[in-house]
């Protein structure tokens, strides 16, 4: 789990494409600048999409792992 | 990202329409405007009456293809309408009827889901269109 802390956890695990991104950005809206979010997802494509949702919107990456079909990303709210 | 992406529906298969609203989705997650433009039968697939009916899916699908979608949605794929709902929430989606598709299948204003946020012809979707890519599905 999420090594530095978070404010938001969104488990969108078992989600396919594109909503793992769309429940993250849901979910961002409600955050005010610096809070963070936690998502755990299961969609292989979630590695690069959240790398380009994170180049497009600025939010960032701070922490991000795989671990036996999970991807576990904290993003950081631009 | 500020050029929208321009999505004309043709078809009115529930594969197209959620290859399509995907699209929208994820646009609209990455703040990029997007609108959509229904023609021919992807508008009948949103009026009041059948959006929520099974609309069949590409002659492409064949048996394997229609197991494979039916597993998707068992497993709690979420529908296309639902996608595009989604969508409208997070970001600029704007869904126009296409005026003669209007006429076509004899359709009023207040048959179609609320999802459609209204009806305008071709002049006025390339004007919104600006620059932006047009995908035809």
């Amino acid at each position: 789990m999420a090594t530095v802390p978070v404010d938001l956890t969104v488990d969108a695990r078992g989600l396919n494409c594109p909503m793992p991104i769309v429940r993250t950005a849901q979910a961002v809206k409600g955050l005010a600048a610096g809070q963070t979010v936690e998502v755990i997802a299961t969609d292989p494509g979630s590695v690069k999409d959240f790398a380009a949702w994170s180049k497009t919107t600025g939010n960032e990456i701070v922490e991000q792992t795989a671990d036996g079909g999970e991807f576990h990303f904290v993003l950081r709210k631009k | 990202m500020d050029e929208p992406l321009n999505l004309v529906l043709f078809s009115g298969t529930d594969d197209k329409l959620q290859a399509a609203a995907v699209l929208a989705a994820g646009a609209a997650a990455l703040g990029k405007p997007v609108n959509i433009f229904l023609q021919y039968w992807a508008l009948d697939a949103f009026t009041r009456a059948k959006i929520d009916d099974d609309h069949g899916l590409a002659p492409e699908a064949g048996v394997e293809g229609r197991a494979a979608v039916d597993d998707l949605a068992k497993a709690g794929q979420v529908s296309w309408a639902e996608t595009l709902r989604q969508a409208k929430e997070l970001g600029s989606v704007d869904i126009q009827a296409c005026s003669l598709s209007m006429d076509l299948l004899h359709l009023e204003p207040e048959d179609l889901d609320p999802l459609v946020d209204g009806t305008e012809g071709v002049t006025a979707f390339y004007l919104n269109a600006g620059e932006g890519q047009v995908v035809f599905i």
